[in-house]
């Protein structure tokens, strides 16, 4: 690991101030993902403000009626939370779904939303990667790409975003509140949040340079079965090869949102016309335009099989 | 090094296999501990006062803050219970408890937890008044080689905690509900701790065992 200056924030803006001040500084909550890549020298930020006891890990209503979830919200805490499990269990599943107990217990809701790809030359420094050193060429194509996404991808880089709570929060249209390094706030719909990679695969989301996410918010409850499917390798801790968080109402209509095919979580709301058609026809929207290899071919009729169980269950 | 050396063989001939206690002697108390955690130059290597409280004692240490939780409990504070084995948060070796909660003390850096309470295996029990899990897994014959152990059990005790508290796992059928300590609720919330001798069997029956006795 590179050397590195520490620091313990007092306040979020003046945790966003000292990220604009400092060349190379990064914020630090959970650690799970930062740290990791840090030991490999993937990330080698020259400072770490440490985040964690800026007291914003509550879980709040808000006056519109949906809830205000800190940004040091513990997965774990999200996952527990009554209103969550009662009224956005698509949140509360995909979290379950996610890790193991001991890294859901440190890891926090922004830095969920902030986890980087797991592409195995990503993580391969003697590798060519576009997203970690930009413009040295992608090592996926034509490589072993199994994981690897099928839609919204590019010459560039073809990686996944590797998070479930995310994919819940993008079905659920949850905001992203941010604090500025001149102090100022905005709101980012999760929509917008993540960004697909272009020409430039290491510009991975709409943050600004010591922008800090203070909170994620979550509209009122929109009723309906909440389910969440993920397919994976194993059953239990390791990522996703696709996933499908779901809302579906007693009409049939709903929402979907996919993991493990794309840089973002992926939704297409104009495909979620077709859902009282069936899997088929949403599958097909969702996946307009899908550029697989070989290897990852199978995530093809995957996401529709797991759509089709998935309204299944909604149906039972 | 010596030190740490006469350490671990002392670790080795007082403990069982499920590794049980040894009381870490003071280490290196830093004078003058100010509240603020202070950058010092030491060559180019910056340094930070911290203040652990591990198993009940404070411990004032001056370290780099590239420091793991999990190398400034073993090489600083000479608690070689939780064991380094993938060093990347995928295998649990190093769980320990941190203010009640389990977590992979690899993937955290001990300069965080200024304060905060931390159990190690050897603050569980002592090889003469065993943890309850302890001597389950003793009984049971939860281990072979014994290096998952400690984070085996560390991992165990916390997460019937966790069931208590109401905490939900991916298998828990009604979200809803409390969940029971099923086997396959067992199974999916001990997945954060691998066990390559493969004695998850014995491992889930000394577990089920002290759930039980706690009913």
């Amino acid at each position: 690991m590179k050397s590195f200056t520490y620091e313990r924030a007092a306040s979020a803006s003046e945790a966003a101030a000292a990220a604009v001040r400092i060349e190379g500084a990064k914020f630090v909550a959970g650690g799970t993902n930062l740290l990791d890549l840090m030991k490999l020298q993937i990330e080698t930020p020259g400072h770490l403000i440490d985040v964690n006891r800026l007291g914003l890990d509550r879980v709040e209503a808000t006056s519109e009626g949906g809830l205000r979830i800190g940004a040091l919200v513990r997965n774990t805490d999200l996952a527990a939370d009554p209103r969550v499990r009662r009224d956005y269990g698509v949140l509360s599943r995909a979290l379950l779904a996610g890790a193991s107990p001991q890294l859901r217990n440190q890891a926090t809701t922004a830095g969920n939303l902030l986890q980087r790809t797991r592409c195995p030359y990503f993580y391969d420094t003697n590798m060519p990667c576009n997203k970690r050193k930009p413009g040295s060429g992608c090592s996926a194509m034509g490589g072993f790409t199994r994981h690897h996404a099928i839609v919204g991808t590019s010459e560039a880089c073809i990686a996944t975003h590797p998070s479930d709570m995310a994919v819940a929060m993008r079905a659920l249209d949850a905001s992203v509140e941010t604090v500025r390094g001149n102090g100022s706030k905005r709101v980012i719909p999760i929509a917008d949040f993540h960004r697909l990679p272009g020409n430039t695969p290491h510009i991975e989301n709409a943050l600004e340079r010591g922008e800090l996410i203070t909170a994620v918010t979550l509209p009122k409850p929109l009723g309906g079965r909440h389910l969440y499917r993920k397919v994976r390798d194993r059953a239990s801790y390791a990522f996703a090869l696709v996933s499908v968080a779901a809302i579906v109402q007693p009409d049939g209509s709903g929402r979907i949102a996919l993991g493990g095919v794309a840089h973002k979580p992926w939704r297409v709301e104009v495909a979620e016309r077709d859902l009282p058609q069936g899997a088929k026809a949403v599958a097909a929207g969702l996946l307009a335009g899908a550029r697989t290899t070989e290897h990852n071919a199978f995530k093809v009729p995957l996401v529709e099989r797991t759509i089709a169980a998935v309204l299944a269950e909604a149906r039972a | 090094m010596s030190d740490f050396d006469a350490t671990r063989r002392h670790f080795l001939q007082a403990t069982a296999a499920t590794g049980g206690a040894f009381v870490s002697g003071q280490v290196m108390p830093v004078a003058a501990a100010t509240s603020q955690s202070r950058m010092e130059e030491a060559g180019k290597i910056p340094q930070y006062e911290v203040r652990l409280r591990v198993n009940g004692s404070d411990h004032h240490l001056m370290i780099d803050p590239r420091i793991t939780l999990l190398d400034a409990l073993r090489e600083r504070l000479h608690l070689t219970g939780p064991k380094k084995g993938c060093d990347q948060g995928q295998c649990g070796a190093c769980t320990v408890i941190v203010d009640g909660r389990r977590v992979t003390s690899c993937l955290t850096l001990a300069v965080m937890h200024e304060g905060h309470e931390v159990t190690t295996i050897e603050g569980l029990g002592t090889p003469r008044n065993l943890h309850p899990m302890q001597a389950a897994f003793v009984k049971h014959d939860g281990y072979q080689c014994g290096f998952c152990t400690p984070g085996q059990i560390c991992s165990a005790v916390a997460m019937l905690e966790e069931v208590k508290a109401g905490i939900p796992s991916h298998v828990t059928a009604d979200l809803t509900r409390a969940a029971e300590l099923t086997d396959a609720e067992m199974r999916e919330r001990m997945s954060g701790n691998i066990c390559r001798c493969g004695a998850y069997s014995n491992i889930q029956e000394a577990i089920t065992e002290v759930a039980g006795g706690r009913r």
